[in-house]
């Protein structure tokens, strides 16, 4: 498993339309991804689940990804965090 | 007749029948079924074509919203197609052995509880997409089509809330106006009426009676009139053909370049006093903001505003306008302008005494907080800074340095800012007169033509026995502008005029003529004085 933390620097946080885009970015991934905040943890292909984590700017999450690809894919959501979010 | 009070979320007039869209009675009933792979299937299979539904409405809304507004429907799509939901779905489906509806109506009652309980206000919001989605889901499951407007007569739809998926869904050609007993002024149905520019009123309580009736929105006053007497439609109607003149305007001059026949260009911006302005903006089809008094945003505070108030401010602004120029002018009270908090000492002389860019340099904490706001804002669009009040070269390096350090601290933390114009009023007569020596520190100017005419004349404004002699288009003043205009251009930056000199349309011929590059005006003076000089030779 690989794990990274990241601070959501977004003034509006994961709200509906970058989640969006998030969970699209991580459903192409063939790796199980988990994005937890605090002691919430939700299954990072889950729209709704993301969302409920009500992640605001600022705050810090981690992200982790077990899979045959887990590097290469922890590497793509890293990039996508920080172009997005 | 009845008058209906409402808030004004876009204006204009719309007459005729009222339409209450009622929400379709989708009351859900249990039932137990003995097949639960059927079920399961049904749910898919209606699953599969919401989802369809979605990428219509999706499409649909690009062409009327555009692309941002328009993303909810794909979010709304994701969310058909979480896992988490359709699991609770199926898990109800199983455990308690019960039809689809009910199973897809107590998981979107979840899942909006979960929500709702959230403490951050957009989250909560969601709850709302989770019931349409649902509802969409429930509705095709019934076999039911897509509601919508009867009969052919254009109408006032009135409702109590439209869901973007609803806004979508109308037949345009049949809306006049929208008129809502809930909502907000960011809602997807203001951004609709704002882009099919026909009112739209929120927060109005009404009956069902009035369906069906004759009605009038009066979307200057916020007003919904229901059964007006003759009088009053005659008086709407008149008011009405106004409107229509001025569209009609609009829709010939809209898009249009501000240029004269041969060819000549000029800026044509507006001048906002306030955040909710921008609409009529870009209603108006203006150039950029030529200048936002930023007072405002202290006057409407009890306590200084703090970078982060500012900086959403600017930046809304500068989003709003999307790659048009923003020019922000900083800070400008005392004179007839007072904020309690400041405490500032009276003075036999306001108009001449501590006031505008002299409290910025004395009282540099609050100058740099403001300056600190508009760079971060300027990451998000095209934002330009004005100072007020300069009379000397010294001002402006005094400025300059300030702002040196604001960018080496924005620098140090990594916080990003964009190109930022810099430029001042010229609205003391030593600012006119050095110009020249001015135009070599600074990326443009623009002519604020009350201050400069009253310290010119020497004659105070506010004074109403001397308005006979009072003259705008006094030759001192227009020399003075024509001389500010020839400095800016020998050291290559551009002059304006701000002021309201700048739409007296019986001079604006005269001011293309003298070379000045940009007016700018009130919004509702964009498209005729457009019209005068793309008439001009």
């Amino acid at each position: 498993m690989v794990s990274f933390q990241y601070v959501v620097k977004d003034e509006q946080g994961i709200h509906a339309r970058p989640a969006g885009l998030l969970v699209k970015a991580i459903a192409g991934l063939s790796s199980k991804v988990t994005i937890k905040k605090g002691e919430k943890a939700a299954n990072g292909k889950m729209i709704l689940a993301v969302m409920s984590l009500s992640v605001k700017c600022g705050e810090e999450i981690t992200v982790e990804v077990e899979g045959d690809n887990a590097e290469a894919d922890a590497a793509t959501v890293k990039t996508f965090l920080e172009e997005n979010l | 007749m009845k008058r209906l009070e409402g808030k004004v979320v876009f204006s204009g007039i719309a007459i005729g029948k009222i339409s209450i869209m009622k929400k379709e009675n989708q009351s859900v009933r249990r039932w137990k079924v003995d097949d639960i792979e059927a079920e399961k299937a049904r749910v898919d299979e209606a699953k599969e074509q919401a989802i369809g539904e979605l990428k219509k409405l999706y499409e649909k809304a690009v062409q009327e919203v555009g692309e941002s507004g328009a993303a909810i429907f794909e979010v709304h799509q994701m969310m058909l197609e979480d896992e988490g939901y359709l699991e609770s779905i199926d898990n109800i489906i199983e455990t308690e052995s019960v039809n689809a509806e009910y199973a897809v109506a107590s998981t979107a009652d979840n899942f909006a509880a979960m929500f709702s309980a959230m403490e951050d206000e957009y989250m909560s919001a969601r709850a709302a997409d989770i019931k349409d989605i649902s509802e969409r889901v429930i509705r095709v499951l019934m076999g039911k089509g897509e509601s919508g407007l009867d009969g052919n007569e254009p109408v006032i739809v009135v409702a109590e809330d439209l869901a973007p998926s609803e806004t979508v869904q109308l037949d345009k050609s049949k809306v006049l106006a929208f008129v809502t007993k809930y909502g907000s002024s960011n809602s997807h149905t203001a951004i609709l009426a704002r882009t099919m520019n026909i009112p739209a009123l929120i927060n109005v309580g009404y009956d069902e009676g009035i369906d069906g009736k004759m009605g009038i929105v009066d979307g200057k006053e916020g007003i919904l009139i229901v059964e007006p007497n003759e009088e009053v439609l005659e008086r709407y109607r008149a008011a009405k053909e106004e409107e229509l003149k001025k569209k009609e305007m609009l829709k010939e001059l809209k898009g249009k370049p501000t240029v004269t026949k041969s060819g000549r260009e000029m800026k044509l911006y507006a001048n906002i006093g306030s955040i909710s302005d921008v609409a009529t903006v870009l209603q108006n089809d203006a150039g950029g903001i030529g200048l936002f008094r930023s007072e405002f945003v202290y006057l409407e505070k009890s306590d200084y505003p703090t970078e982060e108030e500012q900086f959403q401010i600017y930046k809304q602004v500068a989003q709003n306008m999307a790659g048009k120029k923003v020019i922000i002018r900083t800070l400008d009270i005392g004179a007839d302008k007072q904020v309690d908090y400041f405490n500032m000492d009276k003075e036999e002389n306001p108009a001449m005494g501590y006031r505008a860019i002299r409290i910025c340099l004395d009282r540099t904490d609050i100058f740099k907080t403001q300056l600190r706001a508009l760079f971060r804002a300027s990451a998000y669009g095209k934002i330009s800074i004005m100072y007020p009040m300069i009379i000397s070269v010294k001002e402006v390096k005094q400025i300059k340095a300030i702002v040196a350090e604001i960018k080496a601290g924005l620098d140090r933390e990594g916080i990003p800012y964009g190109e930022v114009e810099q430029g001042i009023m010229i609205e003391t007569p030593a600012a006119a007169m050095i110009s020249d020596l001015l135009a070599k520190e600074v990326d443009f100017f623009s002519i604020g033509t009350n201050d400069l005419t009253q310290y010119t004349l020497a004659i105070d404004r506010q004074n109403a026995k001397l308005d006979n002699i009072y003259d705008s288009h006094h030759e001192a003043v227009l020399r003075m502008i024509q001389m500010v205009v020839d400095n800016a251009h020998k050291e290559g930056i551009w002059a304006g005029i701000c002021g309201e000199l700048g739409a007296d349309m019986t001079l604006t011929e005269k001011f293309v003529k003298m070379g000045v590059d940009e007016l700018s005006v009130s919004p509702t003076f964009i498209l005729p004085i457009r019209k005068i000089i793309r008439e001009m030779e």
